[in-house]
């Protein structure tokens, strides 16, 4: 993960509330097999209005999320900060976040940074005024600067540290790699090893074929 | 000081205590993968440049979209075989043993580790699955993660986590003939309810419980999330030192002997106490079966569909209405006269040799009833070919039914074989929620003697309906029964 202390880029006003995250993705992107690529996922429905800020060229290339209330409601998915990364976002601001939301932003390497309602409403003041303005959120300070607004956010110190370190809980827990290692040195002789691989002599399976059998009554038969 | 065996087994796995409330940092010892949630947790392995700390204690097998007939065809459904590639792939490049279609020891993977013996005692298994409970039955700590938390444990051998309550549910004295280890855990689920053991490690004991076979045991344990628990544990005894002795990956010599000793000591001390207790009487349970649309919406097959206006609590009462209404039931009407058109033997549930042995017996010299159609698939290929071994294939297709290649199958529908919009099955699978064995379809989850009553009867059924004397079967091996 990289390290994020400060970082300025063009905000994006969305003026909505309870954005849940089957708006932030929906749910047929969800069959795909690779971590990265979902850009063209995110706010999938509300893309295909020219209208949509994503859609103007002022925002296009925005970085900062400035969101309403209750931001990434709904179903546990991943997949809605991969698509918010994917597509360049560093930091959404909201005034209040779901719970796993935030939390897989904080593994993800999204900062998710809490501020008032009274200070959202500034912000997307000056970037609906002026679009393109651009917001710097500093993680050393908590504070969020467009144009003249300065205003503070809240972040939980765990998170912050972390994400300041540029450590995922992967990156964390390596840290303690010395001790994964002692530990393993202490194991039982007894614990099972996958490799190498033991089983029964192999044995030809052979395949099952369809067969004409009545098929049960089926509905509206 | 005194402790439970979850405690016991948590202690065990401590590579670093968390200070001021932070998680303890366990070790995993068995992480088993499986092609659906494991791709974004190896993209992110691949994007981070790490590899897999412990291929040689991580193994992944295939079986949720895999194909139950033509397995050595190309896999028809496109997203089902990009899954299954991506994992073939993942395999290759991380070094991770993988256990193809078309292997032996392919299946299901709560089948396949215990089969290979690598289900033991006193580990920590995990899985990007929930039924990952069902390794507790060996006295293992064992639940499932999410893709993040897979990731994690491929690139550490280790995971995060924060503490459990445990809960005891005893069930004391002998079961009555003709039920089951799963009418035991829906009776359990159905008394305690899908979130009642939310935030606990479930730890059965009792009787009941001691006299069950491990496959007995792993079908309690696989239902415990169906309970809102992430884990179910049962303490090893002989019976589970039998079931493992002579594996493959079983350990041997001197080292049996050390696991032996150490497996001995885990159990509950007498001393110490749970957050939780729920006792059950063996005596009280009978057959059960599901009427609604989720596992705690059951009772015994003698009784009937409840009528909403007699439920107290306002919640269940609108959710007892919908059920009723999805399931296309009416309020009253006795659970024995709901007729199924398909009845699906399988799944990490009950798609193991003691099930197919115990369901055989009773179709033995029978032929299904003719409006159902009848689906038989062995939880892995081991099983299949030992179900072959001792001519159980041909019993289930002289009676009419289908013989499968191993995987889930119809547990969820992930592969062709799925309900039709509006047609029911009994299931010896462990979930019921709308829409799961194929959109609109309608299950009743059912203990595998159930089922195959259900399928010659045509109707909900157990044993008792067949006839006087028709003896009750077990799961021990064909041969001992008087030859039909
Ligand atoms: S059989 Fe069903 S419950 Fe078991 S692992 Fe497969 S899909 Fe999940």
């Amino acid at each position: 993960m990289e390290k994020f202390t400060q970082h300025t880029g063009v905000g994006v006003p969305l003026r909505r509330s309870n954005v849940d995250t089957d708006q932030i993705i929906p749910a047929v992107y969800l069959k795909r097999v690779t971590r990265t690529g979902f850009e063209d996922a995110l706010f999938a429905a509300w893309r295909n209005d020219p209208e949509f800020l994503l859609n103007q060229d002022a925002y296009k290339s925005g970085s900062v999320l400035v969101a309403g209330p209750d931001f990434g409601t709904g179903s546990s998915r991943e997949h809605a900060v991969w698509a918010l990364k994917d597509y360049g976002f560093k930091a959404v601001l909201a005034s209040r976040f779901a719970d796993i939301f935030r939390g897989n932003s904080g593994k993800q390497g999204l900062v998710a940074a809490q501020l008032a309602q009274e200070d959202i409403e500034l912000i997307w003041k000056v970037l609906e005024t002026n679009p393109g303005t651009e917001v710097t959120v500093d993680l050393v300070e908590r504070l969020v600067t467009c144009d003249d607004v300065v205003v503070p956010f809240q972040i939980d110190d765990y998170t912050r540290w972390r994400l300041m370190e540029g450590l995922d809980d992967i990156g964390l827990t390596l840290q303690h790699a010395d001790e994964i290692t002692a530990f393993e040195e202490r194991r039982d002789a007894w614990r099972p090893k996958t490799l190498p691989a033991k089983h029964l002599p192999p044995v030809e399976i052979k395949a099952a074929r369809p067969v004409e059998l009545s098929l049960g009554r089926r509905p509206g038969l | 000081m005194a402790g439970t065996l979850a405690e016991k087994v948590w202690e065990n796995h401590i590579v670093r205590r968390g200070a001021d409330g932070a998680p303890d940092l366990l070790y995993i010892d068995l992480h088993l993968v499986h092609e659906v949630t494991s791709p974004q947790a190896f993209e992110g392995l691949r994007l981070a440049g790490r590899p897999v700390r412990r291929p040689d204690l991580t193994l992944a097998t295939e079986d949720h979209n895999t194909p139950t007939l033509d397995i050595d065809l190309p896999i028809a459904d496109a997203t089902s075989r990009t899954q299954i590639d991506t994992l073939r792939n993942n395999a290759k490049e991380f070094g991770v043993r993988l256990h193809s279609l078309g292997d032996a020891d392919q299946g299901i993977v709560h089948q396949v580790g215990p089969q290979l013996g690598l289900t033991m005692p006193g580990l920590t298994v995990v899985c990007g699955d929930s039924h990952t409970s069902t390794h507790g039955a060996f006295g293992a700590l064992a639940f499932g993660i999410g893709t993040s938390e897979v990731e994690h444990v491929l690139a550490t051998q280790t995971l995060p986590l924060a503490p459990f309550k445990t809960m005891a549910i005893t069930v004391n004295g002998a079961l009555p003939l003709g039920a089951t280890a799963k009418d035991i855990i829906l009776a359990v689920i159905a008394k305690i309810g899908t979130g009642g053991g939310q935030g606990y490690v479930l730890e059965y004991r009792g009787e009941a419980i001691r006299s069950l076979s491990m496959e007995g045991r792993m079908t309690i344990c696989n239902m415990s999330i169906e309970a809102g628990a992430r884990a179910g544990m049962i303490a090893p005894d002989q019976t589970t030192f039998d079931y493992l002795k002579g594996r493959p990956h079983a350990p041997e010599g001197a080292d049996w002997d050390a696991a032996v000793a150490y497996w001995s000591t885990l159990r509950t001390d007498d001393d110490a106490t749970f957050d939780t207790e729920v006792v059950i009487e063996a005596a009280d349970l009978e057959p059960f079966v599901t009427w609604g649309t989720n596992p705690g919406q059951g009772l015994p097959l003698s009784g009937a569909v409840p009528v909403p206006e007699d439920i107290a609590d306002a919640n269940e009462r609108v959710a007892a209405e919908r059920a009723i209404e999805y399931m296309g039931l009416t309020a009253g009407q006795p659970l024995r006269e709901i007729a199924v058109d398909t009845v699906f033997i399988g799944s990490c549930t009950n798609g193991r040799i003691e099930d197919l042995r115990a369901a055989a017996k009773l179709m033995r010299g029978q032929s299904k009833a003719d409006s159902v159609r009848v689906l038989v698939v062995p939880s892995s290929a081991r099983v299949r070919l030992q179900a072959e071994a001792e001519g159980l294939d041909k019993i289930f297709l002289d009676f009419g039914a289908e013989w499968r290649n191993a995987g889930c199958s119809m547990c969820l529908g992930m592969n062709p074989d799925q309900l039709a919009p509006g047609e029911r099955s009994a299931s010896t699978s462990n979930r019921n929620f709308e829409g799961r064995q194929g959109k609109g379809g309608r299950t009743h989850l059912v203990s595998p003697l159930v089922a195959a009553a259900t399928a010659i009867r045509g109707t909900l059924s157990s044993v008792s309906d067949l006839g006087p004397d028709v003896p009750v079967p077990d799961g021990s091996p064909l041969d001992d029964l008087q030859p039909a």
